[in-house]
Order: C-alpha cells, then sequence, then structure tokens
C-alpha cells in the first residue's frame, strides 16, 4: 500500500508546482482526429539483399586480431607486469564482461600465473568460465508436449529467434506449434505467422491484448491433438525489474508445463550489444522463469557480448544458441572456443 | 537508473567529507571510484577516461570554492562534466521553413524505432503539429503493421507500400507535402552499422529525402559497443541527434554518455516506458542531477503539464492542505495520475526519495492501482467522503464487492488516515505562516525549478517519512502492531 504514498507525494508535487506554473504557460491543447486509417497491410515481405561477405563469427576471427595480438606479444611466460595485466583488463572491459567478472579473471590470472602466455592463459580462463552443459533438450515426458518457452526484455529478437529456431526443428523432421505468446507488442502475432508461414510451421495466436497463458494452452491443445514433436512459444517482452510483469511470466510458464505440455527449455533471449544490465535481466528471469538457457543475437555486429560471461560464471546459466544474422541458417549452436577467441579479438 | 553510480558517488562524498584537504592520493582513489562506476554503469572505456582526465583537470584547476568540502569539489567537478559531456544544454527542435519538416530515425534491430517513431508523432502533435508517418522498415515482418496499430492510437496517418524502401521514403513525403502535414517521421528497418548494403540503403532514404533532423535512435542498455554504433552511423548519415529509449530499464544508462562522448551531437530525447506518453525531450543538466541522485522534478511537472487538468489538480491540493480531503478526491488524482505514465516510471523523477522508496515504487503497477480503485468504488458515496463510518459489517461488504480481503480494505483506510494527517501536519506545522499552505510550498516549487530539481520541497521530509512507515505495513502480517496509535481513532475495536 506505498503506493497511496507515491500517489500522495506526485499529487503535492505536482499540484503546486502546477498552481505555480499554470498562469505563466498555455497549455497546448491537441485536440485527437481520429481518422479511419488507409488500409493496406504489408504482408509481403521486400526480399532482403544477400550479403555475400557477411560478417560472422568466423569471418570476425578470420579478421583483425589487434588486441589479442597485443596480449600475445607481450607474453613473458611466467610472471605478470602490470601493464600485461592491464591490456587483458582493457579487453575484458570493452567485450562487456564487466567491472567484477574482470576483476576476478584477473585475480586468476595472478594467483595462477601464465606459463603458457598471458593470451593462453586468459583464454583457459575464459573457457574454464563457460564449461556448463550446453546440450538442448528436445523431447519430454511419456505422454507429454515438449515446450521451449523464450523470454526476455523488449527487442532483443525473440520473435525472429523462434522464428529461425522453427526453420531448423522443421528441417530436422519435426513437426512444430508455434505459440504467439506476444499480445502485447503491436502486430507480434503477425510477425510470428510470417515465420509460421514460411517454414511450414503451426501457429496459435490470437488477438491483440488476450491471455498469453491461454494461447499458449490452446497451442499445446493443437499439439496434442496434432502429435506435434515441439512447441515454441514466444512471451511479450518485458521489463526485467518488473513484479507484475513477472509474475505473469511465472504464470505463463505454469501453464505451459501443465499437462499435456512439459517445459524443456526456457530460453533467455539476449541482445550481444546489450552491457551489464544483463546480468540483472538474467537474475530476474532466473528467478521468475527459471531459465535453462541464453540465446545470445546479433552477435554480426560489432558487439561482442561478453556479458554472458558473467551471467555464466555468477548465475550458472549456459548460453546455448548464438544469432549471426537475420537468415533462419544464422542461428547456430553455441561453441565456447569460437566466442572466446572472437571475444579476444577486436 | 544510474543508481549505482548515484549510490558510489553519494559514498564518496561521505567518505570525503570528513577530511581537511583533497591530497592527490585522494583524488586519485575517487576517480578509481567514479571510474568503476563509470565502466559498471556502461560508459565505454575511452569515454571514461576522457572523462577521468577531464575531472581531474577541473579539480585541479579550479580554486576551491570555500564553502565546499573536498568531498563535494569532486562531485560538483563530476556533476559539471556530466553536464558537459551530455550536450551542455538541450537541442531546440525547429520546424522548416518549407514544410514538411523530415525526420529520418536510424539505429540497430530491436532499439525501439517503431515505437519511437509514434511516441515521437505524439510529441509533434502535443506541439500542435501535424505529423506523419513513413514506415519504410520492409524487412522486419509485420514492422509496417506494429507502426500502423500504434499510429492509429494517436490519430495518425502512416505511408508505406511495398515496393522498396527508397522508393518508400520519397512517396511518403511527397504524399505528406499533398496531404499538408508539417513534419514528416521515417521509421527505417533496423541495421548493422557493419552491413555495407543496409547501410547504403539507409544513404540513399536521407539522400532522396534529406532530413532536417536524423536521430540514432539507441537502447539504454547497450554496452560498451554503443561507440562503434553511434560513430558508425554518424559517418554514414551526419546525425542531428539521439534518442535513448528504455531509459526505465533498471540500465545505469552509461550508453548515453558513450555514444553522446562520440558523436559529438546532443541526445535529443528520452523514452523511459512502454505507453506512448513515456517519451519527452532529453535534459542534459537535468540527467546529470539525475545521476547524482538528485531526482527531476522538472520533468516531473512537465509531464503533468501536459497530461493533467492543472485546475482539478489545484484544487485537489488546496483540499489536501484544508483536510478536506476525501476518498472521492483521491481517486481523482490517481486517474490523474495513471494518465501521466507509469508510476516506477514518475517515482524516479521525484527528489528526495530514497533506494528503498523507489525499490518499492518500481514494483507498483497499474494491477495495485487497480486494486485500490476496486475497494474505493466499492464504497457508498458517503462512505468515501466519511471513512469513520466504516464498520466491521460494511468493511467485509467492502471487500466482498471489491473482491479483496478485509485486511486490505483496513489496511487502505489506514493509510488513507495516515496520509492526511500527514497532509494536516505539512499545512499546518511544516510550513505555519502562509494562507492554506500554498503559497510556500508553491515557493519551494519554484525555487526547486530554478535549482533544476536540487531543492526539495517542503514538507517533503514528513512525507517521506511518512512513506517510510507505510513501508512496513506491506509486510506480511500487517505490522501495526508495535506503532502506537494517536489521535482520530479510525479503526473500529471490532474488525472480524
Amino acid at each position: 500500500m506505498i503506493v497511496l504514498w507515491i500517489v500522495l507525494a506526485l499529487v503535492v508535487v505536482v499540484a503546486l508546482a502546477l498552481a505555480v506554473r499554470s498562469r505563466r504557460r498555455p497549455r497546448v491543447v491537441v485536440a485527437p482526429e481520429r481518422e479511419a486509417m488507409p488500409d493496406v497491410l504489408v504482408t509481403q515481405v521486400a526480399p532482403r539483399p544477400e550479403i555475400d561477405d557477411s560478417p560472422g563469427l568466423d569471418r570476425r576471427l578470420a579478421s583483425s586480431r589487434s588486441i589479442f595480438d597485443r596480449v600475445r606479444s607481450i607474453t613473458s611466460a611466467g610472471s605478470l607486469s602490470q601493464e600485461q595485466l592491464d591490456v587483458v583488463e582493457e579487453v575484458l572491459l570493452r567485450s562487456d564482461v564487466g567491472v567484477a567478472t574482470t576483476s576476478a579473471l584477473l585475480e586468476e590470472l595472478r594467483t595462477n600465473g601464465a606459463p603458457e602466455g598471458v593470451a593462453q592463459a586468459i583464454r583457459t580462463a575464459l573457457l574454464n568460465s563457460l564449461s556448463g552443459d550446453r546440450s538442448v533438450r528436445t523431447s519430454a515426458d511419456e505422454g507429454r508436449v515438449p515446450v521451449w518457452l523464450f523470454v526476455g526484455v523488449n527487442g532483443v529478437g525473440k520473435t525472429t529467434t523462434i522464428g529461425k529456431l522453427a526453420w531448423h526443428e522443421t528441417q530436422a523432421g519435426r513437426s512444430v506449434v508455434l505459440a504467439a505468446g506476444d499480445t502485447f507488442r503491436a502486430a507480434a502475432s503477425d510477425q510470428l505467422q510470417l515465420w509460421a508461414d514460411r517454414t511450414g510451421a503451426d501457429i496459435v495466436r490470437a488477438d491483440e491484448g488476450a491471455d498469453p497463458g491461454s494461447v499458449i494452452h490452446d497451442a499445446l491443445g493443437r499439439a496434442r491433438a496434432r502429435n506435434a514433436d515441439l512447441v515454441l512459444a514466444d512471451t511479450a517482452g518485458r521489463r526485467a525489474n518488473n513484479t507484475n510483469l513477472l509474475d505473469e511470466l511465472a504464470k505463463i510458464r505454469r501453464v505451459a508445463d501443465r499437462e499435456p505440455g512439459q517445459v524443456v527449455e526456457t530460453f533467455m533471449v539476449l541482445d550481444a550489444t546489450t552491457g551489464q544490465n544483463a546480468l540483472s535481466q538474467a537474475q530476474e528471469f532466473l528467478a521468475a522463469a527459471d531459465v535453462t538457457g541464453i540465446v545470445l543475437t546479433k552477435l554480426d555486429g560489432t558487439a561482442r557480448g561478453g556479458i554472458v560471461v558473467a551471467i555464466e560464471r555468477e548465475l550458472g546459466i549456459p548460453v546455448k544458441f548464438v544469432g549471426v544474422g537475420e537468415r533462419a541458417k544464422d542461428l547456430l549452436a553455441f561453441e565456447p572456443v569460437a566466442f572466446v577467441d572472437s571475444l579476444l579479438s577486436a | 537508473m544510474f543508481d549505482s553510480l548515484s549510490g558510489r558517488l553519494e559514498r564518496l562524498g561521505t567518505s570525503l567529507r570528513s577530511r581537511g584537504r583533497l591530497s592527490d592520493a585522494d583524488l586519485e582513489e575517487a576517480l578509481a571510484e567514479v571510474r568503476a562506476a563509470l565502466l559498471e554503469a556502461d560508459v565505454e572505456l575511452s569515454v571514461v577516461r576522457a572523462f577521468l582526465d577531464a575531472v581531474r583537470e577541473r579539480v585541479r584547476g579550479e580554486n576551491v570554492a570555500q564553502s565546499l568540502t573536498p568531498g563535494q569539489h569532486v562531485i560538483k567537478a563530476v556533476h559539471d562534466q556530466l553536464v558537459e559531456v551530455l550536450g551542455g544544454s538541450a537541442l531546440k527542435v525547429t520546424y522548416a521553413s518549407k514544410p514538411p519538416t523530415v525526420v529520418l530515425l536510424a539505429g540497430l534491430q530491436g532499439a525501439g524505432k517503431t515505437t519511437t517513431a509514434a511516441k515521437l508523432a505524439q510529441w509533434f502533435k502535443q506541439q500542435g503539429r501535424q505529423p506523419y508517418l513513413v514506415g519504410t522498415d520492409l524487412q522486419r515482418p509485420a514492422a509496417v503493421e506494429q507502426l500502423r496499430v500504434l499510429a492509429a492510437q494517436i490519430g495518425v496517418e502512416v505511408y508505406s507500400d511495398t515496393t522498396d524502401p527508397v522508393a518508400v521514403a520519397r512517396a511518403g513525403v511527397a504524399e505528406a507535402q499533398r496531404l499538408g502535414r508539417d513534419v514528416v517521421i521515417i521509421d527505417t528497418a533496423g541495421r548493422l552499422a557493419i552491413d555495407e548494403a543496409l547501410m547504403a540503403e539507409v544513404r540513399s532514404i536521407s539522400a532522396e529525402t534529406s532530413p532536417h533532423y536524423t536521430f540514432l535512435v539507441i537502447d539504454a542498455v547497450t554496452g560498451q559497443d554503443a561507440v562503434h554504433t553511434a560513430r558508425a552511423f554518424h559517418d554514414s548519415l551526419e546525425l542531428t541527434g539521439i534518442i535513448v529509449t528504455k531509459l526505465d530499464y533498471d540500465a545505469r544508462g552509461g550508453a548515453v554518455l558513450s555514444a553522446r562522448g562520440v558523436v559529438g551531437r546532443p541526445v535529443v530525447f528520452a523514452s523511459t516506458g512502454e505507453k506512448l506518453a513515456d517519451f519527452d525531450l532529453f535534459h542534459p543538466d537535468r540527467m546529470a542531477s539525475r545521476i547524482l541522485g538528485m531526482g527531476d522534478i522538472m520533468s516531473l511537472i512537465e509531464q503533468a503539464e501536459r497530461t493533467m487538468d492543472p485546475e482539478a489538480m489545484a484544487e485537489s491540493a488546496q483540499k489536501m492542505m484544508s483536510g478536506a480531503f476525501t476518498l472521492d478526491d483521491f481517486m481523482a488524482q490517481l486517474n490523474q495520475i495513471r494518465k501521466m505514465g507509469s508510476l516506477g516510471g514518475l517515482m524516479r523523477l521525484m527528489p528526495g526519495m530514497t533506494k528503498d522508496m523507489r525499490d518499492a515504487a518500481k514494483n507498483v503497477d497499474d494491477g495495485e492501482l487497480n486494486k485500490i480503485e476496486a475497494i474505493i468504488r466499492s464504497m457508498t458515496p458517503r462512505e468515501r467522503r466519511d471513512p469513520r463510518v466504516i464498520d466491521g459489517s460494511r468493511r467485509s461488504r467492502i471487500a466482498k464487492g471489491s473482491g479483496s480481503s478485509v485486511a486490505a480494505v483496513n489496511q487502505l483506510l489506514k493509510q488513507f488516515e495516515m496520509m492526511r494527517k500527514t497532509m494536516k501536519q505539512m499545512a499546518g506545522g511544516a510550513m505555519p505562516q502562509l494562507p492554506g499552505g500554498m503559497g510556500k510550498m508553491a515557493q519551494m516549487a519554484a525555487r526547486g525549478a530554478a535549482a533544476r530539481g536540487q531543492a526539495m520541497p517542503a514538507g517533503f521530509e514528513a512525507l517521506a517519512s511518512g512513506m517510510q512507515s507505510a513501508t512496513p505495513a506491506k509486510a506480511p502480517g500487517g505490522g501495526a502492531k508495535g506503532k502506537k496509535k494517536k489521535g482520530g481513532r479510525v479503526t473500529p475495536p471490532k474488525q472480524r
């Protein structure tokens, strides 16, 4: 009931301020004119120009590695100079690993030394941080429909990730039902519908503002009726610090986990450009929805996504997939070695 | 946002406050703290370095004012430097002499361009303009559809077709001209700065439409990469400014500093929530104050001015002061406040809030407000005017009617009474000499405005302490047990 006080405080401040200022400034009043919208719906998606030299993870690895080279060049086996540590620190900080994790890794370097050179030592330390189990569960208990639930903040690429995974799974010969659980964002269901059309997956959707739980419930029914192999459930993007939305998410997860469904994976989709906020996102989503893995998207840009090192070290949530482009096949299984090398390149 | 940064700087302030003179070692220690705080806030490393150098210069170069402790001196230097890096002063949006004024939005995927386009259109509308939206994002499935839905909510038209983005942009601007719209906002597809083909495409959109404003839309939770993105888009497009989105995430928003620091163009708008109303001009000086935990009362007031009925607000404030405040008035205000946007977002702007209060507010949501409203609506007009008549049986009726519990009704009534008492105290005790309690608080608010939200409105301590005492009541079991009750008895002895 602290709400009362909040409202009161707001009212007092605002009222007084308004009283002072209303004399000075006339308010601009714009009457909202509501006209009928021209009814041109875009259902056809323009073909995307094919980019031959798509700068994916591999390509980036092959390209410049200036800082990695710098680290390597200062290898003097055994002891570590402050200068070397500074370089390592810079590399890590610049890749969004974060202050705390960087300090911890540097501490490990100091205690363990660097018999094979600094570059190798930091590589080993990073790989040790990424030693979680990355297997992906595709089957549920006898008689249940396996569900993959996708959660995350707004704009990280949840819907796109589901579309891509739907493509992978249908390619692999599995029948997939998509549950358009993002009933909040305008046209999110339409976006998923287009992916369903492309991949031949089945889709269950509802109107905007519908209860996401019911959409997922219906999708489970459909999957059961059609004997589908997998349900991919979308959810609306939500701030990780809003209790009500997180409660809603917990409820969605319960619905998805109820007969005949069984949540076998809960993926938190994370944008690689995200900085330290990703850690609190992971914390909140882990608590609310029992996240089992991370999908790191938009890794084809200049961002390194180093925060996942901190997430895996502190929360033990492994990255399972990475998104390195907009095409369906640009979603790959996460490989720690390639990732760490990319992190240390620059 | 910036919670950690302000927290650190506050701690920094207290640890330095006791010392007499600021030695070089002290300064370096303080700067190390600032460095860690900035990095944790995702400010890019080279921007951090430049920032620290500048602060060092400031501290060494300036004469220490007699009135400042060394700690305050550092904080002041950090504050001034923040203001400088964030832009010095806000960019004034002017309009083309030959309309329409063309605004181009660009950015990475998922930064929030489409939502921002709609919010911006609404902002222009509030300025008395007639905006027109052009959707050139033909890449992301249903992006244009999303724009249409949002635009319909604010009553703005959208142009789009399925040819190609450059043609759509061209045709959209021509259509706006034909319709006599004076602002055209072009939404573009999200693109990576290193994607040559798509960058070339947005360049030709820009060349075709010669925008008056080109804004980079950037996500506040962006990490170190903010500088690469900002620089690449700036090299390609000659940005006029930056729009930062998702400032309501618990992010410390260092991306704002990074992008600003690299591009050298001001941050013009900020988006602070999912609602279309959660959008406003970005004010660097206010942001700096906010970073340092001073609240941002000016933004709050401006948001209120746009959405609220000032006369109704002033009237209810008067009522509060005089103690004739009823649950009806309270509900009217609740509804006014709700129009302003999310409570959590508003609370961030309030000066003098402790971290606990902000945390509590973060979790307050429409759901909770709905519950309160349901309870009040379940009362008879007489009960609302005079809650004292509410006895046990009325209580259970109200609880049933609102689908809540008797305990919840009790809590609401108790809180309301406490609130009313605090109001009276504020009107009487805290500010004795003025007519109706209004004058001085008004002065204070005005002064607060002049000092950019640094002053705390009078009586706020009383309010704040009221809030703190309200907090434990949230704990299960209702923590009213140990509290001594004095004054008007609100709760009849028998409740159950």
